[in-house]
C-alpha cells in the first residue's frame, strides 16, 4: 500500500477492482465503510461477479475476467479527452513534459512496440527511453505541444480506448463505464480523494503488473497520489507476506529490495556499474545513489567480520542468478527433474501453483522434499492416495519426504508486516504442541548442521556457507529480538557525526536510527535499509502500541514501525503544491512552513528541502517526478497496452495477430497445454471465500463447518443453457484436467456481450483438496494455466478457458 | 514499551471498581457478596492475555490469545480463547470468520506434532527423532550440493550457485525467521527460492 488501512477512511471515492475486501479483508474494508459513514464516500466495484463488495457499493459495473487493463486504459482515455486531470499536479509532478527518444514507436497494427524481435518474441528496448541533452538531463517541453512529449504520446496511445472499444473488449456497458469514469473524475481538484484497492484479481494474470501501472497513471493525472485517502492500495494476501518480500525470500532481490548478484555482475563495482542513479533532473534527489550504503550495509550483516573492504565484503560469496527462479521457473526445473531436493517452510505448492498435473509429475521426480510446517500439508501428502482427489500409486513415488512440526504464529514471538507496511511485534502465548519447534530453530539447527559437516569433513566451496555471520547468543536459537537488532542495524566502528568531526554520532555496537545514517564502508551493518529505525538505542519500535491520532486524520505514527522511516503515506510532498502550500485544507497533510516540511507524518522529502529548489516529490526517480512512460522498466513496453489472456474467447480486437501479451512468462511445452475457446467456451476464474484462508482454514473445523467443500458457480442463463440445476454435481474441464463439485446457481456471475459474443464467467472457489476437515476435492488449480506475468511472473490464475457437463452423481463421497 | 498494557485490563480494574462501590453506597452491602459468590466467573478473568497478529491476511489484525497459564513466567500454557485486540488502530477489536476460527487452527486434529518420514515408494509417514530427521536432511543437502554447486561458470566467473535445489518460504514467517532463513538459503547458495507474494 502507498497508503495505509486507517487512511482508507480519508476517501472521498473508492475503487475496488482486481479484489474483494469485503470478503477477503474484512477488517480492512471496515475503512470503506467508515469513509461512506464520515465522508459520504461512493463506493465503485468493477468486477466480474457481484461480490459482497459490489452488494454494499454505489455503483458496480461488471467486466469480463482478464480485460482490466483495457478498462484503466479507457478510463484514461475519458480523463485526458474530457480535461479532467489535476493539471497542476500533472505538469510538475509527471513526466508528461520530457521528450521521448526519436525512433520509439508502437505500432497499433501489430501490438508491439519498437525494439520487437517476432521470431523469439523478445524486445531489444534501446529506444523506450527519454531524449537526454548535452549537459546529461532529460529533454523537455513544458508547453506539451511537441508531438513527443509524453503527454502527447500517451493521448494518442490510449485514443483507441474509447467506451464503445472498452464495451467491446470488457463486456461492460458503455454506459456503466461512463459513469464509473464521471465518478472518479469527481477527485481531479485536490478537494476530493480516491483510493484504489485491488488485490489478487489485478495481479494474477500474464499481464498483471500493466493492471497497477495503468491504476497508478489514474492517480496520477487525477492528482491522488501522495495523498490522505488516495494511493495505489495492495491488499496483500499472507499476514506478513508484506515482510518476507521486504526481507528478501523472493528469487530476483536481496532484503530491502537491491538486486540479487546477477552473473553479470562478478564483483560489487559490476553490480554497481548496472545501476546508474544519476538524477535526469538538475535538483532531483534521486535517493537511489545511496544504493550501495545499503548493499555493504547488507554484506556486513550476513558476513558480519569476514566482510572487508579488501574482499569486496564477502559480495563473492552471494549466489549468482543465471535467470529468474520464480516459483514457475523452479517447478518448471522440478518438472524437468532437474531441482533434487526441496523445502517448503509453510507452503502449499501442490494445491497453490497452477496445472496439479504438471505439479505431481515433478514432485515424484523429487529426490527429497521437506515440509516445515504447523500443519499437514496435501504436499507433504502428494505421494498418498485420496481417490478420486488425489489418484497416485505411492509405491511408484521414490521421494523421500519429511514433515516436520513448526509452531503457528500463537507459539512464536516476532514481527509481521502488514498491508501498510507497518510492522507489529507479536508475543508468544503458549509453546507448540509435542515436539513443535519455531522456524528459527528449524533453519538455524539446518545450517549449522550442513555448516559442522562442511568444516569436519570438507566439501566443494565450503567459504560461502563458513563465512555467514552467525555471531548470536545460542547459535541454535536465536532470539526474535537479537534477529530484529541485526534487521535494524547497527554501528560496527564508531562514527564520526558528519556535521562536527570532533563528535561521535553512534559509538561501536550501538543501534543506527535512520537509514540515512547507512555507511558504504564497512562501518555500519543492517540486514534490510528499509527496516532501519525499527529497532534503535530508544527499543523496539516495532512493539509501540500507543494508538492514538494526534491529527485527527486516522495516523497513528508511534503504533508500531512503518517501512520507510516510520512513513504512513508514501510520496506524501505531493500532498503540497509546488511552492509547499497544501492543495486544500480539507486534504492538507505536509506542508512547508518556511524552514521544515511538517505534518502529522514523516515528510517523504529532505525534511529542510526548500520547495523552491524544485527537487520534485519522487525522490526515488532519477526524474524527480512520476513516470507515465517507463522507459526500459517494464518488460512488455513503457505504456499499459490491453493483451488478452493466455487462453481467451475471443481474439485481441486492437490487434488480433497479437492477441497476448508477447513478454509474458511462457514455457514451451505448457504452450501446448492451453486450450481454445472451441473445445472450452467459458471463461473461468477462481476466487475465495470469507470464511477460508487459502489451502490453510481447511483444516479448521469451525472453517470447515462455515463452507464444507468445493463448488462451481454459474449464472442461471448459461445453468438452462446447459441444462444444470442448482446443487447438481457438475465437472469443469480445462485443457489440462478437471475438477468436480456441485453447482451454484446465482445471479452474481455476469454473462456478458463481447464483441457481438455472449460469454459467460465459471467461478471457482480456491480452497479445497484432500487434507483437512473439508470435503475431498480434487483442486482447483487442476484447471489453471502454467503462464505468468511479464514482469513479476505471477500466474494467470484469473481467467482461462473451461467447459463446464452436468454430472448424474457425487463425484467424490 | 514492551509492557503489554491493555485498555481491556484498566476497564476489568475500573469498572469492577465502580459497580462495587455503586451496590455499597445502595445499602445492598450483603447482596453483594452473596452475588459474588453465587456467580460464575467470567471465563477470561484468570487467562493470561497475550498480544499477537492473526496469521491469515494481511490486515494482521491484532489478537489476544487467552490462556490458563502464563508461558513468560515459565508456566505450561493452554490457550482457550481468541478475539480481536480493541487496542488495535486497524481492527480495532474485530475479527472476520476465518481469524474467528483460529482458535481451530491453534488446536487443528491436522497439527504435525513430532517429525515424520516417509521413506521411497512407502504409503505411509513413520514418525522419527529431530536428530534422526535433521541429520539425514543435512546429509542429503550437503551430498547434493557437493554434486551439483557450481563454483564458476565456463567464463571462469565465480558464481556459487546451487541450481538443483529449492526452497519457499512462508509468508505466515515472521520477520526474523525471514532473515535468518535467507542467511542461511542464500549462504547455502540456493537461487531458486520464492514466496507466496505471486501465488
Amino acid at each position: 500500500m502507498t497508503n495505509s488501512w486507517t487512511d482508507i477512511k480519508n476517501a472521498d471515492v473508492v475503487l475496488i477492482m482486481g479484489g474483494n475486501a469485503a470478503e477477503a479483508h474484512p477488517c480492512g474494508f471496515k475503512w470503506v465503510t467508515e469513509a461512506k459513514h464520515h465522508n459520504k464516500a461512493r463506493l465503485i466495484v468493477v468486477d466480474p461477479r457481484f461480490t459482497r463488495s459490489a452488494s454494499v457499493s454505489d455503483f458496480y459495473c461488471p467486466i469480463r475476467a482478464g480485460t482490466d487493463t483495457a478498462y484503466l486504459l479507457g478510463i484514461i482515455n475519458y480523463l485526458l479527452t474530457n480535461d479532467k486531470i489535476h493539471r497542476e499536479y500533472v505538469a510538475n509532478y509527471t513526466d508528461v513534459s520530457f521528450i521521448v527518444k526519436e525512433g520509439f514507436a508502437f505500432d497499433e497494427q501489430e501490438g508491439v512496440y519498437s525494439g520487437f524481435n517476432a521470431n523469439n518474441r523478445t524486445y531489444n528496448r534501446d529506444t523506450w527511453d527519454y531524449e537526454i541533452g548535452p549537459d546529461g538531463f532529460v529533454v523537455r517541453d513544458t508547453t506539451l505541444e511537441n508531438p513527443r512529449t509524453v503527454y502527447e504520446l500517451l493521448k494518442k496511445h490510449v485514443a483507441r480506448y474509447t467506451p464503445e472499444m472498452v464495451e467491446r473488449i470488457c463486456g461492460s456497458p458503455k454506459d456503466k463505464f461512463l459513469k464509473v469514469c464521471e465518478m472518479i473524475s469527481s477527485t481531479a481538484n485536490g478537494e476530493k480523494s480516491m483510493t484504489i484497492m485491488y488485490a489478487l484479481g489485478w495481479t494474477q494474470h500474464s499481464h498483471g503488473s500493466q493492471n497497477i501501472r495503468t491504476a497508478a497513471m489514474i492517480q496520477l493525472l487525477l492528482g491522488n497520489q501522495g495523498i490522505p485517502g488516495g494511493g495505489v492500495n495492495a491488499l496483500r494476501g499472507h499476514s506478513n507476506v508484506q515482510g518476507l518480500t521486504d526481507i528478501g525470500l523472493l528469487s530476483q532481490s536481496t532484503p530491502g529490495y537491491l538486486g540479487q548478484p546477477r552473473d553479470s555482475e562478478p564483483t560489487l563495482a559490476a553490480h554497481m556499474a548496472n545501476r546508474n542513479f544519476r538524477p535526469l533532473q538538475q535538483n532531483s534527489v534521486s535517493f537511489w545513489q545511496n544504493y550501495k550504503k545499503f548493499y555493504v550495509s547488507l554484506l556486513k550483516s550476513m558476513y558480519g567480520a569476514n566482510a572487508t573492504a579488501e574482499n569486496d565484503f564477502g559480495y563473492e560469496w552471494l549466489p549468482k542468478l543465471d535467470k529468474v527462479y520464480d516459483t514457475l521457473q523452479m517447478f518448471e526445473l522440478v518438472y524437468q527433474g532437474q531441482i533434487n531436493g526441496f523445502v517448503c517452510q509453510g507452503f502449499n505448492p501442490l494445491l497453490s501453483v497452477p496445472n496439479k498435473g504438471k505439479m505431481i509429475a515433478g514432485l515424484s521426480k523429487l529426490k527429497f522434499l521437506v515440509s516445515i510446517d504447523p500443519l499437514e500439508t496435501d504436499t507433504a501428502k502428494f505421494w498418498e492416495n485420496h481417490g478420486e482427489a488425489n489418484p497416485v500409486d505411492p509405491s511408484k513415488i521414490q521421494t523421500e519426504v519429511f514433515m516436520l512440526p513448526a509452531t503457528c504464529f500463537a507459539e512464536d514471538e516476532g514481527s509481521f508486516t502488514n498491508s501498510s507496511r507497518t510492522i507489529n511485534w507479536r508475543w508468544k502465548a503458549a509453546d507448540g504442541p509435542g515436539e513443535a519447534r519455531n522456524d528459527i530453530a528449524v533453519m538455524s539447527e539446518l545450517f549449522l548442521r550442513i555448516r559442522e559437516l562442511y568444516q569436519k569433513e570438507g566439501g566443494k566451496v565450503p567459504d560461502p556457507i563458513i563465512k555467514v555471520d552467525w555471531n548470536y547468543k545460542d547459535p541454535k536459537l536465536p532470539t526474535a529480538d537479537e534477529l530484529m537488532r541485526e534487521i535494524n542495524g547497527k554501528a560496527v566502528t564508531d562514527i564520526p557525526d558528519p556535521a562536527d568531526a570532533t563528535k561521535t554520532l553512534y559509538k561501536a555496537g550501538q543501534q543506527i536510527a535512520s537509514f540515512a545514517q547507512l555507511r558504504d564502508d564497512g562501518s555500519t551493518s543492517s540486514a534490510c535499509w528499509i527496516y532501519t529505525g525499527a529497532y534503535t538505542e530508544r527499543g523496539n519500535m516495532t512493539a509501540r502500541r500507543d494508538n492514538s491520532d494526534p491529527s485527527g486524520k486516522n495516523v497513528f505514527g508511534n503504533w508500531g514501525f512503518a517501512w520507510p522511516a516510520n512513513r504512513r503515506i508514501l510520496y506524501n510532498r505531493a500532498s503540497a503544491d509546488p511552492s509547499g502550500k497544501a492543495w486544500s485544507e480539507r486534504k492538507s497533510y505536509i506542508t512547508w512552513n518556511g524552514k521544515t516540511w511538517s505534518g502529522p507524518d514523516v515528510p517523504d522529502y529532505g525534511p529542510t528541502l526548500a520547495p523552491e529548489r524544485n527537487a520534485g516529490p519522487y525522490i526515488m526517480n532519477a526524474e524527480g517526478v512520476a513516470r507515465f512512460f517507463a522507459r526500459k522498466l517494464m518488460a512488455e513496453g513503457p505504456f499499459p497496452e490491453h493483451y488478452e489472456p493466455f487462453e481467451s474467447p475471443v481474439a485481441n480486437a486492437l490487434h488480433p495477430k497479437m492477441s497476448t501479451n508477447p513478454a509474458a512468462r511462457v514455457f514451451k511445452a505448457d504452450g501446448a497445454a492451453f486450450g481454445t475457446s472451441k473445445d472450452f467456451p467459458y471463461v473461468a476464474t477462481t476466487y475465495r471465500l470469507t470464511e477460508h484462508f487459502h489451502w490453510w482454514t481447511k483444516t479448521n473445523k469451525l472453517n470447515a463447518i462455515t463452507q464444507p467443500e468445493f463448488f462451481v458457480e454459474i449464472s442461471p442463463e448459461l445453468a438452462k443453457e446447459k441444462n444444470i440445476s442448482n446443487g447438481q454435481w457438475v465437472k469443469v474441464s480445462s485443457n489440462r484436467g478437471s475438477v468436480k463439485g456441485k453447482a451454484v446457481i446465482s445471479k452474481r456471475i455476469s454473462s456478458l456481450m463481447v464483441d457481438g459474443k455472449k460469454i459467460h464467467h465459471v467461478g471457482m472457489p480456491i480452497h479445497y483438496g484432500f487434507i483437512g476437515e473439508t470435503k475431498k476435492a480434487i483442486g482447483v488449480n487442476s484447471l489453471t494455466p502454467y503462464v505468468g506475468d511479464a514482469n513479476t511472473q505471477t500466474p494467470e490464475y484469473k481467467a482461462f478457458l473451461v467447459n463446464i457437463e452436468p454430472l448424474s452423481g457425487p463425484a467424490i463421497s | 514499551m514492551n509492557v503489554q498494557f491493555s485498555r481491556r485490563q484498566f476497564l476489568k480494574g475500573t469498572g469492577a471498581g465502580v459497580a462495587g462501590s455503586a451496590i455499597g453506597a445502595f445499602g445492598f452491602g450483603g447482596a453483594e457478596v452473596a452475588l459474588a459468590q453465587a456467580a460464575h466467573s467470567f471465563k477470561l478473568s484468570k487467562a493470561t492475555e497475550t498480544r499477537n497478529t492473526c496469521p491469515y491476511c494481511s490486515v494482521s489484525c491484532g489478537m489476544i490469545l487467552y490462556s490458563r497459564g502464563d508461558v513468560k513466567k515459565g508456566e505450561k500454557a493452554e490457550i482457550f480463547h481468541i478475539e480481536g485486540d480493541v487496542d488495535n488502530p486497524v481492527n480495532r477489536g474485530t475479527l472476520c470468520p476465518k481469524g474467528a476460527g483460529a482458535l481451530d487452527f491453534v488446536h487443528s486434529k491436522q497439527r504435525v506434532t513430532r517429525p515424520m518420514h516417509r521413506k521411497p515408494g512407502s504409503d505411509k509417514f513413520e514418525p522419527v527423532s529431530w536428530d534422526f530427521a535433521m541429520e539425514r536432511i543435512a546429509k542429503l543437502m550437503k551430498e547434493d550440493r557437493d554434486a551439483n554447486i557450481i563454483e564458476k561458470t565456463r567464463d571462469g566467473v565465480t558464481v556459487n550457485r546451487w541450481p538443483t535445489m529449492g526452497f519457499l518460504a512462508g509468508c505466515a514467517t515472521s520477520n526474523e525467521a525471514g532473515w535468518l532463513t535467507w542467511k542461511a538459503v542464500r549462504g547455502l547458495g540456493i537461487v531458486a527460492v520464492d514466496n507466496q507474494a505471486r501465488i
